[in-house]
């Protein structure tokens, strides 16, 4: 019974078989091609399958690409009666779907055992992938055209540079045929065969700023120092420090290494001999000198290495030239890189310093926001303000606010900027009467005040939003950067900040200048008396000055928070810096502050970049420059002249 | 009108400020309570802790004597005197810290085969300490750690030149007023920042600790320490107290406080008002500096925090509650609000239930402190130390109501008398 089954199945496989045979036409010239290398391509080697890689993808046929990569996901068997290549998948565990190499179409299904896979290792499906990209570029789809342009910029090969140099005539889409063209020169940079051509593609990106660029050259021009009796021709040779150099010939086994104090220290523990060492007793070995004399003297004995003497070394060093070489370039293309390099390095530094200064220009918008309230208080009115700081917190603790009840981040900002005025203004006004009004012409005093008030409201933050920062989610729109290139850049935010320092400098100077109040505030900042002599209520306008400078301060507080976290600290990081630039501006005058704000940005972004690994070396510097500054002009950049000074 | 009556016989300096004798009798009194009380020689009463308390007290008294004296005397608000103080106490930690490391790693290393080289041992010291920071080299300002006496002097020669540079270019340029409080700020945030860097040379922001282990005396309990400290600190407190009320009872507290009533007029009378400011301002720093060197070592423990400027602030804060313009005011209120602000923060004040919300103070303390201290400034400039004055007022003549407040304040008339 058994058998009569076995029989049945294979009468059924052998129908099949025919079957199958019949509908696979053995004439393609994809089918032809993969015979021709049929041996190859089963014997599935790294070494030796390269031969019919290049067939496949040379070959123009239309077929190549999918059988590459059907190939390439171990889709492509082989039938191991008629040695006929097909693609098939498995159905089931013994039976596989079968299609035609030309084409794809479906011919049937087969038993599995009839059929052999070919298993490409991750080495050949390398190369595959390599020869594949070609098609990639060659693509009618213009995505597929850049993912495999992206692939080849993350990690390219040798091959890739074949590929697309065949790939560029063919493109039609200007942006794509133009990342081909640099991709190309790069390629060329990298794996070009003749020095000429890649001398030729590095000069073509002279003063170019891209990373990948450098990214490129940087190998090229890496040098290896080393040392020969005579060095080779052409090498160059350098002057190495003598520790340096040294190090060097140890590290290449041509002079003995240096005896460390650990190896005497352990040399001598070794040798311990009861209580002395070499004759030497153990106590007085409690400096260097002695330890080396006790050293040198178990050497003599033969129990340990001699120490190298400073003589030695510069009698070893005498013998030797040091050179260094280009190790990853011939010469003539090493110093092309160079030069190129360096003449992007200039590009660099010019295109660094103009995005140092857009730095610069959005610290400085963020110090003359937060000035700007201070200005009005403290250079208008001569009232210090030191919980100006905490009018600013007050102002981002409000948009954050603002931001719980308000879930549309575009509107709940809109929201937030009048609401942040409001309520800083009603904080200025209580404050101005409650407080303020009882200490003008004691200046120290109301310092002292507003320090108390300073510290009970930063307190009271914090008791109601706790200590950890708080969220001022920027809207989508201001998310991300403006690129101008890949040196040059600055984040939107940071140009929403710049541009509203500019309107409520536009808002000072319309209110100071061209509004009743403006000029009633001028009125009694002058003079208090002869203004109230002319009607004007001295009292509602120091109320509303004060109201009007702690509700920019509340703006200011908003802009801040959207690109700092909200801390109930957040105001004491701003009210030196503040009070700074007002003082370095001038008292009283809008635009010393302006000046002031951009000095201070400036020198802080300067010093940054001098020493970029710390800002808070950066803060203190600033300041002491600062304290500097005030000797020169004590009065600030724009002084007031006259009796406006003394007032 | 005879010569004696112009020139009268200069009393005794005692005699012309006779409130030094009652705050020295006073101060004396409470250390032999104290020490009576105390674990270290006493019954016990007292917690060595409290102790402690005590002694960091006295010296956050004695700075607030210094500022008392550049502020309320001579008018300069000075918000950099924490920062002075701080300097003390990180010049005498680091020879703390490094003479017990060095203890440490000595013995530590005699365990050896071999006895240890300077190198080594300056190695391990220095491994040790700047571990935290990444660091095995000690960095150039440490050149005088291993020196106590060097240490010593310079807790009183660094921030004394610190304050002699700063105050020469402010005073010689008239910076004054409010500008000058705020640079003073700037300064004391650049020393802080500064000191908040890892690369500062010192331990960065986690600033020098285990002072208060001082080095060789391990075997003495720290009850004993405590009460040794507390006397040094009144000590220094009395002193400080004696010198202060020397150099104010005499003509030099005349100008000084002349300038600070009005600078201009001192300066047409020909007085060098810059030389007598400089000189007030490198003094006060230097009393501040060894109050706060005698301050850490009973704290155990300074980081850049300390230093920042909000410190100088609460300094200003106490001099203000307890009453500018009176030594011993400054000495209450520095006294007075430390003690009860380490009461509120403490967690011992009970907490007050209104109902729908409890008063915890630990939150709400620093409030009531910002409020009072508006308070004060508006209503009750004269402080704490106003209080006094009013017992003296009853007794002496009318002035016609001549407020005699440190602003509007002019000679008084019993400095006109002698």
């Amino acid at each position: 019974m058994l058998t009569l089954c076995r029989l049945m199945v294979a009468c059924m496989a052998l129908c099949l078989h025919a079957l199958t045979a019949t509908a696979q036409t053995t004439d393609t010239p994809i089918q032809l091609l993969l015979q021709e290398h049929a041996e190859v391509l089963k014997k599935s080697s790294r070494k030796t399958i390269g031969p019919a890689i290049d067939a496949l993808a040379n070959s123009g046929l239309e077929d190549a690409q999918l059988v590459l990569e059907r190939w390439q996901t171990k889709e492509l068997w082989v039938n191991k009666d008629s040695g006929l290549f097909v693609f098939a998948e498995k159905k089931d565990s013994k039976t596989l779907a079968l299609f035609d190499v030309a084409g794809g179409v479906a011919i049937g299904e087969a038993p599995k055992k009839a059929f052999k896979q070919l298993k490409p290792n991750s080495g050949i499906r390398g190369l595959i992938g390599a020869a594949l990209v070609q098609f990639q570029l060659n693509s009618p789809d213009a995505e597929t055209r850049a993912t495999a342009l992206t692939a080849i910029e993350r990690d390219a090969e040798v091959s890739h540079l074949l590929a697309l140099r065949g790939a560029i005539d063919s493109e039609t889409d200007a942006t794509l045929k133009t990342r081909k063209q640099r991709l190309e020169r790069l390629l060329t940079i990298r794996f070009g065969q003749d020095d000429a051509e890649r001398i030729a593609a590095i000069q073509s990106f002279a003063g170019d700023l891209g990373v990948d660029v450098r990214a490129a050259l940087n190998p090229l021009v890496a040098t290896t120092t080393d040392a020969a009796k005579t060095a080779p021709e052409g090498a160059m040779p350098v002057d190495l420090p003598p520790a340096d150099a040294y190090a060097l010939l140890v590290a290449e086994d041509l002079a003995p290494a240096l005896v460390s104090h650990d190896t005497i220290r352990e040399t001598l523990v070794a040798n311990i001999d009861g209580t002395q060492i070499a004759g030497v007793q153990l106590a007085s070995l409690n400096t260097d000198a002695a330890r080396l004399a006790a050293y040198n003297t178990l050497a003599d004995q033969g129990a340990a290495q001699p120490a190298v003497t400073e003589a030695d070394i510069a009698a070893t060093l005498k013998q030797f030239q040091f050179f260094q070489t280009y190790t990853n370039a011939p010469i003539a293309v090493a110093i092309a890189a160079q030069d190129a390099l360096d003449a992007i390095e200039t590009s660099v530094a010019l295109n660094q310093t103009a995005d140092l200064a857009l730095d610069a220009i959005s610290l400085a918008s963020i110090y003359f926001l937060a000035a700007i309230g201070l200005a009005i208080t403290f250079g208008v009115m001569g009232v210090i303000n030191m919980a100006h700081g905490e009018f600013i917190m007050m102002g981002a603790y409000t948009g954050y606010v603002v931001q719980l009840i308000v879930p549309d981040y575009t509107l709940s900002i809109i929201v937030a900027i009048p609401a942040a005025f409001i309520v800083t203004f009603a904080a200025g006004v209580a404050m101005e009467r409650l407080v303020i009004r009882w200490l003008y012409h004691r200046p120290l005093e109301t310092l002292l005040a507003t320090f108390g008030v300073s510290i009970a409201l930063q307190q009271l933050a914090k008791n109601i939003f706790g200590t950890q920062a708080r969220p001022l989610t920027a809207p989508g729109w201001l998310d991300g950067s403006w690129i101008i290139n890949d040196v040059v850049s600055i984040s939107y935010i940071r140009i929403a900040i710049f541009v509203l320092a500019l309107l409520f400098l536009g808002l000072f100077l319309f209110v100071m200048n061209r509004t009743r109040l403006g000029l009633e505030v001028r009125a009694v900042t002058q003079n208090p008396r002869m203004a109230s002599s002319m009607g004007i209520n001295p009292d509602r306008i120091n109320m509303l000055t004060f109201g009007f400078g702690s509700g920019i301060a509340g703006i200011a507080g908003v802009a801040i928070g959207l690109y700092a976290k909200v801390t109930s600290e957040m105001g004491t990081d701003y009210i030196v810096q503040s009070f700074m630039t007002v003082v370095v501006g001038g008292v009283g005058n809008i635009w010393g502050t302006l000046l002031g704000a951009t000095m201070v940005g400036s020198l802080q972004k300067g010093i940054e970049w001098l020493n970029p690994s710390n800002s808070l070396a950066a803060q203190t510097y600033m300041i002491l420059f600062i304290i500097f500054f005030i000797q020169f002009r004590p009065r600030g950049i724009i002084a007031l002249k006259g009796r406006a000074a003394e007032a | 009108m005879s010569d004696i009556a112009l020139n009268p016989p200069r009393k005794p300096f005692a005699a012309r400020y006779p409130a030094m004798l009652v705050f020295i009798g006073i101060l004396a009194l409470f250390t032999l309570v104290v020490s009576v009380l105390a674990e270290g020689f006493g019954i016990g009463v007292i917690s060595t802790s409290f102790v402690k308390t005590l002694g960091k007290t006295l010296c956050l008294c004695m700075v607030a004597l210094a500022m008392d004296l550049v502020w309320g005397y001579c008018g300069i608000l000075s918000l950099g005197h924490m920062a002075f103080f701080g300097i003390g106490g990180y010049a005498i930690g680091m020879w703390l810290m490094y003479a017990r490391t060095e203890i440490i790693v000595t013995s530590s290393l005699a365990n050896a085969p071999l006895p240890p080289t300077p190198a080594e041992i300056s190695d391990g010291i220095a491994s040790q300490i700047f571990g935290v920071v990444g660091a095995s080299e000690f960095p150039p300002i440490w050149a005088f750690a291993h020196s106590f006496p060097l240490q010593l002097a310079a807790v009183v020669l660094v921030p004394g030149l610190l304050a002699l540079v700063f105050g020469w270019l402010a005073f010689r340029s008239r910076v004054t007023g409010v500008y000058l409080s705020i640079l003073t700020q700037a300064m004391t945030l650049a020393l802080a920042l500064f000191l908040f860097q890892n690369d500062s040379g010192l331990r960065g922001n986690n600033g020098l600790s285990g002072l208060q282990n001082l080095p060789g005396l391990d075997h003495i309990p720290q009850s004993t320490i405590s009460i040794v400290f507390f006397w040094a600190s009144a000590l220094a407190l009395g002193l400080a107290f004696i010198i202060c009320s020397w150099v104010i009872s005499g003509k030099f507290g005349s100008v000084i406080r002349a300038i600070r009533d009005d600078e201009a007029r001192v300066r047409f009378l020909g007085y060098s008002v810059e030389a007598y400011k400089l000189f007030i301002f490198t003094f006060t720093a230097i009393i501040a500096a060894i109050a706060g060197a005698l301050y850490y070592p009973q704290a155990g423990i300074i980081n850049p925090a300390e230093i920042a400027p909000i410190a100088s602030i609460y300094l200003a804060v106490w001099v203000a509650i307890g009453g500018r313009g009176k030594l011993y005011g400054a000495v209450i209120g520095a006294a007075f609000v430390s003690l009860l602000s380490t009461w509120f923060t403490g967690g011992q004040a009970p907490d007050i239930n209104l109902g729908l919300f409890t008063i915890q103070w630990v939150d709400w303390w620093t409030i009531l402190l910002g409020i009072s201290f508006v308070a004060v400034t508006i209503f009750a400039p004269r402080g704490i130390g106003g209080l006094f004055d009013l017992i003296s007022e009853r007794r002496s003549p009318n002035r016609h109501g001549a407020a005699l407040g440190p602003d509007a304040g002019a000679l008084r008339e019993q400095e006109a008398d002698q």
